[in-house]
């Protein structure tokens, strides 16, 4: 579904990803973990499409198509999500209205109809329980002074209703509380299937209880140090970064 | 160039602008006097160092005896608002009885025209007429005083409460075409009153015209008013408008002002919150393109203490157009513990969009807590992408976000239906979405 090969990125003149190669298939959960400032949402942004990235060499391949050919918004019509580590505040755009537009917008590109603001309040209703959010929410704006578990909640939800093929978490555990995690969690799970793949982004290993990744990958230096089974997470835990970074690298 | 008015004023004196009581003549003639001393403001008075009105001085407007109108109900319908609100409707300055309703108010609540009012309480309206704004400094003020026409006298009795809006619509059409208009308002709330005023100027075509308005507006203690004012003038047209307001104790002024039309447009809201705990809330929000230029200008002044003012204008600036935001705090120094806070914000769509921003703060008492703030800007970059993100694509996503810019403060419309009137004129202007 994605294929990433030998990807570097700068920005502001600066070469953050210095070759990255990661292959994700349909059905899939990968984790990636590594540093803070080792580049994970730096690669997260660049999957979604953020303009302030210039990919200097290195492709990627979704779906059989190249995606860094694509504007954020196709890539986000041809099923690629990014939950984002600091979710964007938009006052004066209600959460209601964005999700809806944002729903349609996928649906015409996909050649289906839109729906009305009633069909959508339904919609809405189901997915507002799987992330056990209060209904009042819709009425604001987007994430205009959301608390910091209320914004990453709003992140599944928009993600819930978009029902992407590929989703990227970046941090979406930061900053939760354990219920939050546990809900958001099973938000994602609920919403996994055999056709879609997640990458999540994390830190912490206690969110990959929830979601069991097939594959965990340390970034660390704008590389892939290393990568390996669910086994790796608790490595990590336990051991830190340290024993895996050379050196040389540092 | 104020001296080309001046056979315009002698004919007017002579037939029927020296009617009323005879007090008013002579207002007009001291108006008028004070006009031709001051001149129109140049670029060199700090007031318009932004705005040159140089277009309206370099001509001279007629007074327009128009006939009575041809539009109909279903031709004003769109900028009627709410049909269902008393109106007085005038097109080209003059009032249109059969396009008007105005008579189903409670029987104490005074709600006239101009000339109504002088006729039958003369004395009450001179207590009133001119005592709030003042022309000893304000040439387009004294041009209005000195040419006033049919204008709008409401008089809310103490403890009253209108709750339903009470519009008064002016509508220019094509046989304005070189003409001014100086329409006037007089808003006296006695204490504990409440009324919602809704004035709207609308132009419908080309017409290159004059709109020279001036309000006065009389908060009495613990009353209430609110006070819409929607600029839809023509493209070609130029609008100048004051409002002075006195507010007493516990009193609140709540303005909101909307600025879409006009080549040139100056809008003043000046208050003066005389008695303890008044407070002042003005809003606006311009929207400009092409060669528009909107220049708004607030000034309140804290004379009591314990007063509270709160301000926000919003710009949004395309074309080649200019906007000028001038907010005027004064605090005296008996104002202790004043709380005010002002703040501007101006998008600009365009490279060659302009804003000029001054607040000027004077403060003269200790105890007080001011902050002013004023932001320009482009679309911002990370709420463009996180749009994108969502499949919401480049226009679209700038559309909205234009649109959200005019929210923030569109959502200080406390009347439902004014409010979704401009939500959706203003959607309609920046997207091809659908608002519902
Ligand atoms: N637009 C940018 N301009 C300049 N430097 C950038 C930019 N974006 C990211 N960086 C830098 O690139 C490096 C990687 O940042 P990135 O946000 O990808 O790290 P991260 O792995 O997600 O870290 P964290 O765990 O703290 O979230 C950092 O040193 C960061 O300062
Ligand atoms: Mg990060």
């Amino acid at each position: 579904m994605l294929k990433i090969t030998d990807l570097h990125a700068s920005a502001s003149d600066k070469e953050i990803l210095k070759g990255i190669s990661l292959t994700v298939n349909a059905g899939e959960v990968h984790a990636i973990m590594g540093p803070n400032g080792s580049g994970k949402s730096t690669l997260a942004q660049i999957i979604a499409g953020h303009p302030g990235y210039e990919v200097t060499s290195g492709t990627i391949e979704y779906d059989g198509k190249d995606l860094l050919d694509m504007e954020a918004e196709e890539r986000a019509q041809a099923g690629v999500f990014l939950a984002f580590q600091y979710p964007v505040e938009i006052p004066g755009v209600t959460n209601a209205y964005f999700l809806r537009a944002a729903f349609n917008e996928l649906r015409k590109a996909r050649g289906e109809e839109e729906v009305d603001p009633m069909e959508f309040l339904d919609i809405m209703e189901e997915k507002l329980k799987l992330v056990e959010m209060d209904a009042t929410m819709m009425q604001r704006s987007v994430n205009a002074g959301f608390s910091g578990g209320e914004k990453k909640r709003n992140e599944i939800l928009q993600m819930a209703v978009l029902a992407p093929k590929l989703a990227v978490l970046d941090e979406t555990d930061s900053g939760l509380d354990i219920d939050a995690l546990r809900i958001v969690a099973g938000g994602v799970n609920a919403l996994k299937r055999p056709d879609n793949a997640t990458i999540v982004v994390t830190h912490y290993q206690r969110l990959l209880n929830y979601i069991v990744p097939d594959f965990v990958h340390v970034l660390a230096g704008g590389r892939i140090i290393r990568s390996g089974g669910k086994e790796l997470a608790h490595e990590l835990e336990a051991k830190g970064y340290d024993w895996l970074l050379e050196p040389v690298s540092v | 160039m104020t001296e080309s008015y001046r056979d315009q004023f002698a004919a007017n004196a002579a037939n029927g602008g020296g009617e009323g009581p005879t007090w008013l003549p002579a207002l007009r003639a001291q108006a008028f006097e004070r006009f031709t001393a001051l001149g129109f403001p140049t670029t060199r008075d700090e007031d318009w160092h932004f705005t040159s009105v140089t277009p309206i001085a370099e001509r001279t407007f007629k007074a327009v005896k128009s006939a009575p109108t041809t539009l109909t109900l279903t031709d004003i319908a769109p900028w009627l608002v709410n049909e269902s609100w008393q109106r007085l409707v005038f097109v080209n300055g003059r009032l249109e009885p059969l396009l008007s309703h105005f008579s189903e108010l409670p029987a104490a609540v005074q709600l006239s025209t101009l000339s109504d009012a002088l006729r039958e309480e003369p004395e009450w309206v001179k207590q009133h007429l001119g005592t709030l704004a003042g022309f000893d400094r304000a040439a387009f003020t004294a041009l209005n005083t000195a040419f006033m026409q049919d204008g709008v006298v409401v008089r809310i009795p103490e403890g009253e409460c209108v709750e339903v809006p009470l519009h008064i619509l002016h509508i220019s059409d094509a046989h304005a075409a070189g003409a001014a208009v100086h329409p006037r308002l007089l808003v006296v709330a006695e204490a504990q009153s409440q009324v919602v005023l809704v004035e709207s100027y609308v132009g419908l075509g080309q017409a290159s015209y004059l709109v020279n308005t001036v309000a006065e507006v009389s908060v009495g203690d613990g009353a209430r008013v609110d006070h819409y004012k929607i600029q839809r003038d023509g493209i070609e047209a130029f609008h100048v408008s004051t409002v002075q307001v006195t507010q007493g104790r516990d009193s609140i002024y709540h303005s909101f002002s909307y600025a879409a039309g006009a080549a040139l447009s100056r809008t003043n809201v000046y208050t003066k919150l005389l008695g303890t705990g008044g407070e002042a809330r003005l809003n606006g929000l311009y929207i400009l393109d092409g060669t528009q230029h909107a220049d708004h200008q607030t000034f309140v002044e804290h004379l009591a203490e314990s007063c509270a003012s709160r301000e926000l204008y919003i710009g949004i600036l395309d074309g080649s157009s200019h906007g000028v935001f001038n907010g005027k705090v004064y605090v005296d120094p008996i104002a202790q513990k004043t709380d005010g806070k002002q703040t501007n914000k101006a998008l600009l769509l365009s490279d060659k969009a302009r804003i000029d921003t001054k607040p000027q703060l004077e403060i003269f008492a200790d105890d007080v807590k001011c902050t002013h703030g004023a932001t320009i800007g482009k679309l911002d970059e990370q709420a463009l992408f996180y749009l994108k993100s969502r499949g919401i694509g480049g226009e679209n996503a700038r559309a909205l976000l234009t649109y959200a810019f005019a929210a923030q403060v569109l959502e200080t419309i406390e009347i439902d239906s004014l409010r979704l009137l401009l939500e959706r004129a203003i959607f309609a202007r920046f997207t091809n979405l659908a608002l519902e």
